[in-house]
């Protein structure tokens, strides 16, 4: 509709200039010479010849926009149409290319051309999450819409796109994501700007909806910060490396404001927190591959600005799917190793400063049996970041079912020793189910 | 207490260093003269083979016996976009499950979308099942934009090796006039095989058929085959019970016995649909590549033809 406003428009203004120079002719007529009068006319006849050329080129785009957009001729803009031509006799110069390139636009291409028109692909995912069971430590409620993601994505200009991820919780709105990211940097470089989940490690960048599981791993909640792990504002730049021979290698280098949920906190303008991060992967066949990656990240905590969180993580990734049957079976085992080194004062001697050094680590496996059974399990171990003494631990088995592409219904049971004192102990045993539903513009599978 | 912080705090600042050295590491890269391509497909990857000959080097990202629809963004893949030239796609939202995020990655600016580098194939095609009027996915994975299946007509075959031969041109004017030969002698060469595919297929036209996705829409109409049933319920849903007992019984009913499907799909169901209705299972090759004889577009519609030909004798 926009481009068909700015095609009257544009007709509209060449027909009013064409009507003012018509009676600046006439009023001049007596005054002037028969020579100037006949330069005048021929002037005039050459400025409505193109002018007529003009409109048989906006009829036939019109007509085009029309073919692709609806089957019935609107009455509209033909009228318009009509009241412009300056000179029917003149128009016929020009409707054998006309009908020609209606006829070419008609056949080829699909409706690419106007059925997004500039508005962002737009996505909702809603992640609905229910939870039976005993859980002392840490209860979660017994339903609740977990969290309703709303995706804009776009490109931005021939230099850079930007996607934002905004979620809506029980609690609140939160942006999850909102980055523009620059694709035509020289050397090889590739930048984003705005508030992302950072590359540390697999399992931080990966939104709660394309988890292989319902709930993050214990590790991630025990060191890495909670749900949304490190998700800072900052820069991320990234870079391939040169490698050996059937080796990727990439780079990640990320300066980040250094407030992410319960890890990072930055109580002065300079306590930045930096991210590390470097990825090997290698096909080993067709079918087969690995990813490996090392991580690291440091940050200020809550304690203030002299105490400080230095976090180290390894992954590796082994992924199996036979391309003729990429769509039915796969297999995907999964490790990540955390270190976390925190600076805070000793809980038994408030003036002792220390570090306390925990351990964290989960493994996944999942199998995909056919179009649309998966099953998988986890184990988990972890630390507490602030006690390391405390050490949690788990394991969950995974049913997820795919009516479709764009739904997913998925139990878990989850099993938890967890620590509430250095010996003391207490076990969770839940059932926890998700349905998840998606709307919208079909976005990229994670990989 | 400040000793430890000082000591943590030069590492980071000695790794962050390194990091940047890292990352200021010049790739090396090649310094001969033909245009790297990159297609999504292989069909669109013999094609430009066929106008670029020995001026082009050409690799496609998806294989030819896998699903077209789910292809892993496989970082290996990241390397070859990234010193890409010429990105040639199929279009239609058919790779938006995987492209989008390997050519944001690539962090090529020659091959972004809208760049000189990014050539769309769709928009030279002829395109069939535009939806009109409300598209829901209540009818399953649709293409809102037409069938993203259209290179298996040899019309469309030709309708792209011109758009790529103009690219190509655009690219190196300096060869234009060696694209253009190559173009003429591959119109030439498909329009003859084209001839005989027509006469091989000439005693079959008319035939119904059942496919097992919707990829075949325009191989059908070029060959006038009439496709009355698909296996599966909808595009992207796996085949139902309900929905294979209406299809034998359509089957039945119009004497339909031959069941297309493309190699990535399980032959179950085909399989016990051609039991019930007497009919054949032939799984034919939406790709350059599906099978190893398969090495360029010519062959796909010499193989496909064949084992079409062959399922309809022995099924009359």
């Amino acid at each position: 509709m926009k481009r068909l406003a700015v095609l009257s428009a544009l007709l509209l203004f060449s027909s009013i200039a064409h009507a003012q120079d018509a009676t600046s002719v006439a009023n001049k007529r007596d005054v002037s010479t028969a020579n100037t009068e006949d330069a005048r006319m021929k002037a005039l006849e050459a400025q409505v010849r193109s002018l007529a050329g003009e409109v048989a080129l906006l009829r036939s785009e019109l007509q085009e926009l029309r073919e692709t957009k609806s089957p019935e001729p609107s009455s509209g803009p033909q009228v318009l149409l009509a009241s412009a031509h300056p000179e029917p006799g003149m128009l016929p110069a020009s409707p054998a290319p006309t009908a020609a390139q209606v006829a070419q636009t008609q056949t080829f291409g699909g409706a690419s051309g106007n059925a997004k028109l500039l508005n962002p692909d737009i996505s909702l995912i809603g992640d609905f999450i229910g939870t039976a069971g005993h859980n002392n430590v840490s209860p979660e409620p017994s339903l609740e819409m977990h969290e309703t993601e709303l995706g804009l994505q776009a490109i931005i200009d021939p230099y850079a796109r930007a996607d934002a991820f905004i979620s809506f919780g029980e609690t609140g709105v939160n942006v999850e994501e909102a980055y523009v990211t620059f694709t035509s940097l020289p050397a090889g470089l590739l930048l984003k700007v705005g508030k992302k989940r950072a590359d540390f490690g697999k399992v931080n960048t990966i939104h709660n909806h394309a988890l292989p599981f319902i709930d993050r791993p214990l590790v991630t909640n025990n060191l890495v910060g909670g749900e949304d792990g490190i998700d800072d504002a900052g820069f991320f730049l990234s870079r391939f490396l040169p490698a050996p021979k059937n080796w990727f290698l990439e780079g990640s280098a990320e300066v980040l404001r250094g407030d992410s949920d319960d890890v990072f906190h930055a109580s002065r303008r300079q306590d930045v927190s930096v991210v590390g991060h470097l990825r090997a992967y290698r096909d080993l066949s067709e079918s087969t591959n690995l990813d490996l990656g090392v991580s690291y990240a440091r940050g200020h905590n809550n304690n203030g600005s002299n105490f400080l969180t230095n976090l180290y993580s390894g992954d590796a990734t082994l992924r199996w799917k036979p391309l003729r049957r990429a769509i039915y079976n796969s297999f995907l085992f999964r490790t990540e190793l955390f270190w976390s080194a925190r600076d805070q004062l000793s809980a038994a001697v408030p003036t002792l400063f220390q570090t306390q050094h925990a351990f964290g680590m989960y493994s996944s496996a999942e199998y995909r049996v056919n179009r649309r059974w998966t099953v998988g399990g986890r184990f988990d171990r972890s630390g507490h970041a602030t006690d390391a003494r405390l050490t949690d631990t788990g394991f969950s088995g995974i049913l997820t079912y795919w009516p479709s592409e764009f739904s997913q219904i998925r139990g878990q049971y989850r099993f938890g020793h967890l620590a509430t004192g250095p010996s003391d102990f207490s076990n969770a045993n839940e059932i926890l189910f998700q349905f998840l539903f998606v709307m919208g513009a079909h976005g990229a599978h994670p990989f | 207490m400040p000793r430890l912080l000082t000591k943590t705090r030069f590492t980071a600042i000695a790794l962050s260093f390194a990091l940047l050295f890292v990352l200021l590491f010049p790739v090396t890269g090649r310094a001969d003269s033909k245009i790297r391509i990159m297609t999504a497909t292989t069909d669109l990857a013999s094609l430009a083979q066929e106008i670029g000959g020995d001026k082009v080097d050409v690799e496609s990202v998806a294989r030819g016996y896998q699903d077209p629809h789910f292809v892993d963004p496989k970082p290996s893949f990241l390397l070859k976009l990234s010193k890409a030239e010429l990105l040639i796609v199929v279009g239609l939202e058919l790779e938006i499950g995987w492209l989008p995020p390997l050519i944001t990655q690539s962090s090529n600016p020659r091959i972004q979308v809208g760049a000189p580098g990014y050539l769309d194939a769709s928009r030279f095609a002829k395109i069939l099942e535009i939806p009109t009027g409300q598209v829901t996915r209540a009818e399953g994975d649709v293409h809102p934009l037409g069938n993203p299946h259209y290179w298996l007509d040899p019309d469309n075959g030709l309708r792209i090796a011109k758009g790529i031969q103009n690219k190509l041109s655009e690219m190196r004017p300096n060869d234009a006039a060696y694209f253009a030969q190559r173009y003429d002698a591959f119109e030439q060469r498909l329009k003859q095989s084209d001839q005989q595919w027509l006469a091989q297929m000439k005693p079959y036209v008319g035939r119904k058929v059942v496919t097992y996705h919707r990829s075949w829409p325009n191989f059908a109409e070029h060959f006038v085959l009439n496709v009355v049933g698909y296996v599966e319920p909808r595009p992207g849903i796996p085949p139902s019970p309900q929905h294979t007992v209406e299809l034998i019984g359509l089957m039945k009913r119009d004497g339909v016995k031959i069941i297309i499907v493309e190699p990535y799909f399980d032959l179950k169901t085909p399989n016990s649909i051609a039991r019930e209705t007497g009919g054949q299972v032939v799984v034919l090759m939406p790709s350059v590549g599906g099978e190893k004889e398969i090495t360029d577009y010519f062959k796909l519609f010499d193989y496909d033809i064949a084992k079409l030909k062959k399922a309809f004798d022995e099924t009359h």
